[in-house]
């Protein structure tokens, strides 16, 4: 036995090699990730800049051929933001209601699980199932054309799932406390939802309305089975054939000559700028909200 | 392999905040040293400077030295994983794993090891629980889940895990404080017979329960809120519950404090 | 709203019984009950109208719907069947979950253990942003960048690994089934990080104390003490994600090449999928062709249901601590 024997016992160089070899994988896997972000956001900005002018956010496509450059997507964004409008019109609401049920009426109650689970699975729902739902129903049943609001039907079904979900985080976050005090006060109990529940939990449900309006903003298959496409401006959601902002983007980018590719990159730039705002001010309003949560 | 331990003063810190400050001692070997003091004082942040464990914590960091016989434990190229594996822990809680059978729980840290023979590690498996003295209870269930056994019994699983892997030192942060007065009677008698081969240092709330297990008692206290907490007399248990050499100690121990 | 205003100040003299006769109360809940169910009618709903309006188009097809490969609903005598199309989806769905989900779990453990912590936060975001950007974007970029990106990597497998079936074949496309399975891999990436992270992030921090003090390194803490509380989160993230890529249209919709070959030839120019198809379609699309895509989108419904429950179940059944 030598006096210097080791205190501390070696760790073996395959464990040390392990260790470290699973730590690069878990820093490449992230790099991976990022890398299609990148690119994707780089050749979006770098493309899109090249049609992303006045023109193109004042201006429709009538009358201007797939080979002529020039036209813009005024009618896209248009019938996209009015779409959108609607769906969330229709989804706020429906979604509202149903958390508020599920959190202040239907606790542990049958119905209220099954709601739970299948508003769960309506967010897998593809959005092109969507569509043909609307398509089907609105369209070929009840003999409705193609229009904005068919195309804001199916996005409202889209929607309805990540209303429910966010508006009922948000109200479970209430505490109980102060749902107690205002039954105390002999408030009955829609009107404490009312009045207590749903101004505490308000910036969080809007927070989560904007996240659910950019998820949709973006959706394309839904639309091109209800919307169909046109070129010209048409202001009127609910006749005749509109344009979406996405669907300009696949109308444009399925044409094979570069004038139109340009225009779906300036497209790609607009919907995305459009994505990121909505995202950037649902997290404003989060971090807004937070100093209160904390008091 | 009981080994002494060395600390020259030491800080530490979480992020900004200093938790303890110039801390010096010596932790002799073959014996029990507790660590009593106010809640808050750093007891528990200081017990896990002795393993590394701190700077698990995100923003955790220590200055001074720590020598384990004449191994500096923060020393250049110093792995924590090989102090943590010198120098054992056992939590307040116990903290068996869940989804483990109780004698894949004792064979954790010897299987990390490398591949170990089945016969060798029945031994150890064995030898550990009996060491925890919780051998008896379990020895007709070694395959069903840790979970399933009483808090006591939990908390002496999780002493046998942390022996199995023949440490040199044993830290314990309130190894009793989850756990029933029978239980704890246990793990007081264990410790008793623990500290024949092991260092060991208890971090407690519990005066009897320092006075009744350890040789040596260190008192840690802190001068105000916010401030570090410091060590404030170290002796022996003895002497320390009967004539301490501070007043804060005195005041603590007959509960005159505060 | 014009009971409301009777009982505005019912204070405490009013009492409990005020909360009774509240005439605001019954209609409420009604309201709230009715927008719950109203979800589950839509649900339904979506199910029945799409079997209503496959069915004329089924009675018309002269070909066995789940065995016949070609998709020809539109002329005088309708021939179209899912084989070609469920397949298409299945293959590169199950490719593109294989891509994802070690990177997914890489990504995860990475925001969940090994970024700094002040990071943290931020790298998650940007793994966020990848499932914001709006799907025909990743179209688009899939179309003009990737596809004839992928060429190389294509004859690279084809050339080294030509022997596994997958990558066999006399010459490589970019827009084939491996491309469109990248494209979706990356979109579904993100769903299955986020997932994956919390259910890490819920590991309870006393095990994974307990096995650093007994001398575990970082991996192999995780490997005891994460993992085994992950596994189910995992598994329900990648169907999940799986759903996703199934029903994934636009994204690949012009990388497909829209052929209705059933084929493992991966780089070949083979390959579409039902959703795909559906938008490729659509635009020709006779009353029975519109007829025949609705059943195939009812297929691509059903399949996707029973992927998303299995999910949603093994959740349910194994939840960790109320984890949603
Ligand atoms: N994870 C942490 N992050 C930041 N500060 C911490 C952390 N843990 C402890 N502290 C601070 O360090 C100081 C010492 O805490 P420590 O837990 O060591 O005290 P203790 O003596 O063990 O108390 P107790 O008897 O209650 O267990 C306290 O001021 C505490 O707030
Ligand atoms: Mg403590």
């Amino acid at each position: 036995m030598t006096a210097t024997a080791r205190v501390l016992p070696a760790i073996s160089t395959g464990r040390r090699v392990k260790n470290t070899f699973v730590q690069g994988l878990v820093w490449l896997a992230f790099g991976l990730a990022i890398i299609p972000l990148i690119s994707v956001l780089w050749l979006v900005v770098k493309n899109g800049l090249a049609r992303f002018d006045l023109t193109f956010l004042t201006h429709s496509m009538r009358g201007i051929a797939p080979r002529d450059a020039g036209g813009g997507a005024y009618h896209a964004i248009l019938g996209t933001l009015e779409q959108v409008a609607i769906a969330t019109v229709i989804s706020v609401p429906i979604g509202l209601l149903t958390a508020i049920y599920l959190v202040e009426y239907g606790q542990g109650r049958r119905l209220a699980r099954t709601i739970s689970f299948f508003v769960d699975v309506m967010t897998g729902i593809p959005s092109v199932v969507a569509g043909l739902f609307i398509l089907a129903f609105w369209i070929l049943i009840l003999g409705f054309g193609f229009s904005g609001f068919a195309g804001a039907l199916a996005l409202s079904i889209l929607m309805m799932p990540t209303v429910v979900r966010s508006a009922e985080e948000m109200l479970r976050l209430v505490p109980t406390e102060l749902r107690e005090a205002s039954y105390a006060l002999g408030v009955p109990k829609w009107r404490t939802i009312v009045r207590v529940v749903l101004p505490t939990a308000f910036t969080g449900i809007v927070t989560g309305v904007m996240l659910a309006i950019a998820r949709v903003a973006g959706e394309t298959a839904p639309l091109l089975l209800t919307v169909f496409i046109t070129n010209s401006i048409n202001e009127d959601p609910f006749n005749g054939p509109q344009m979406g902002l996405p669907l300009y983007i696949f109308d444009q980018m399925g044409r094979p000559n570069d004038t139109a590719i340009d225009r779906a990159w300036a497209g790609a730039l607009t919907l995305i700028l459009i994505v990121m705002l909505l995202n950037l001010v649902a997290r404003v309003i989060a971090w807004w909200r937070s100093p209160a949560k904390a008091r | 392999m009981a080994k002494q331990i060395e600390v020259a003063d030491l800080d530490a810190y979480y992020g900004s905040h200093k938790a303890i400050e110039g801390i010096s001692m010596t932790i002799e070997p073959r014996s029990v040293t507790a660590f009593i003091g106010p809640s808050g004082c750093g007891k528990s942040t200081f017990l896990r400077t002795l393993n590394r464990m701190h700077e698990v914590i995100p923003g955790a960091r220590v200055t001074g030295k720590i020598r384990l016989e004449d191994q500096d434990l923060y020393g250049a190229g110093v792995d924590p994983v090989s102090v943590r594996r010198t120098v054992g822990m056992v939590f307040q809680r116990p903290n068996p794993f869940p989804t483990m059978s109780i004698f894949d729980n004792v064979a954790a840290g010897l299987r990390l090891n490398g591949r170990v023979r089945r016969s060798e590690l029945e031994g150890v498996v064995e030898k550990s629980l009996r060491g925890a003295n919780l051998w008896n209870e379990v020895k007709d269930r070694l395959s069903k889940p840790g979970a399933g056994l009483s808090g006591g019994q939990q908390q002496r699983l999780c002493i046998a895990r942390a022996i199995a892997v023949s440490p040199a030192v044993l830290l314990m942060d309130e190894p009793c404080s989850a756990l029933d007065p029978i239980s704890t009677l246990a793990i007081e008698d264990l410790i008793a017979q623990l500290k024949n081969d092991f260092t060991i240092v208890i971090v407690t709330h519990n005066m009897q329960q320092a006075a009744r297990v350890s040789d040596r008692t260190a008192f840690f206290n802190l001068a105000g809120p916010g401030k570090p907490g410091k060590l404030v007399e170290m002796d022996d248990t003895s002497k320390i519950f009967t004539t301490p050499s501070e007043k804060a100690t005195e005041d603590y121990i007959t509960g005159r404090f505060g | 709203m014009a009971t409301s205003l009777r009982t505005r100040e019912g204070g405490p003299a009013t009492g409990r019984s005020a909360s009774r006769h509240d005439r605001g109360e019954g209609p409420f809940r009604f309201l709230t009950t009715g927008a719950g169910i109203l979800l589950l009618a839509i649900m339904a709903a979506i199910a029945v109208f799409l079997v209503v309006k496959a069915i004329p188009a089924l009675q018309q097809n002269t070909s066995n719907f789940f065995t016949e490969k070609l998709w020809t609903p539109n002329g005088a005598e309708p021939r179209f069947g899912i084989a070609a199309l469920a397949f298409g989806t299945l293959i590169s769905s199950l490719l593109a979950l294989l891509m994802a989900l070690p990177v997914a779990v890489g990504v995860a453990l990475f925001i969940s253990h090994y970024a700094p912590r002040r990071l943290a936060g931020v790298l998650g975001y940007l793994v966020d942003l990848l499932a914001a950007v709006p799907s025909v974007v990743y179209g688009l970029w899939g179309v003009i960048f990737l596809v004839p990106f992928m060429s190389g990597p294509a004859t690279f497998l084809n050339t080294y690994f030509g022997w596994i079936p997958l990558f066999a074949g006399d010459a490589v496309y970019g827009r084939s089934i491996l491309t469109a399975s990248v494209v979706l891999a990356i979109m579904i990436l993100p769903i299955i990080a986020a997932i994956s992270r919390e259910v890490f992030l819920q590991a309870p921090g006393s095990l994974e104390e307990a096995s650093l003090a007994l001398g575990a390194t970082r991996w192999e803490m995780i490997r005891m003490s994460v993992l085994p509380f992950g596994r189910a989160g995992v598994v329900s993230a990648a169907m999940l994600g799986l759903g996703r890529a199934m029903g994934e249209t636009i994204a690949v919709a012009l990388i497909f090449p829209a052929t209705f070959e059933i084929t493992l030839r991966v780089l070949s120019a083979n390959g579409n999928s039902i959703a795909a198809n559906i938008a490729n379609g659509f635009g020709e699309a006779t009353v029975t062709g519109r007829g025949a895509l609705i059943a195939s989108g009812l297929v691509l419904f059903v399949i996707t249901l029973a992927v998303n429950m299995a999910a949603r179940l093994i959740v349910a059944r194994r939840s960790f601590g109320g984890a949603a």
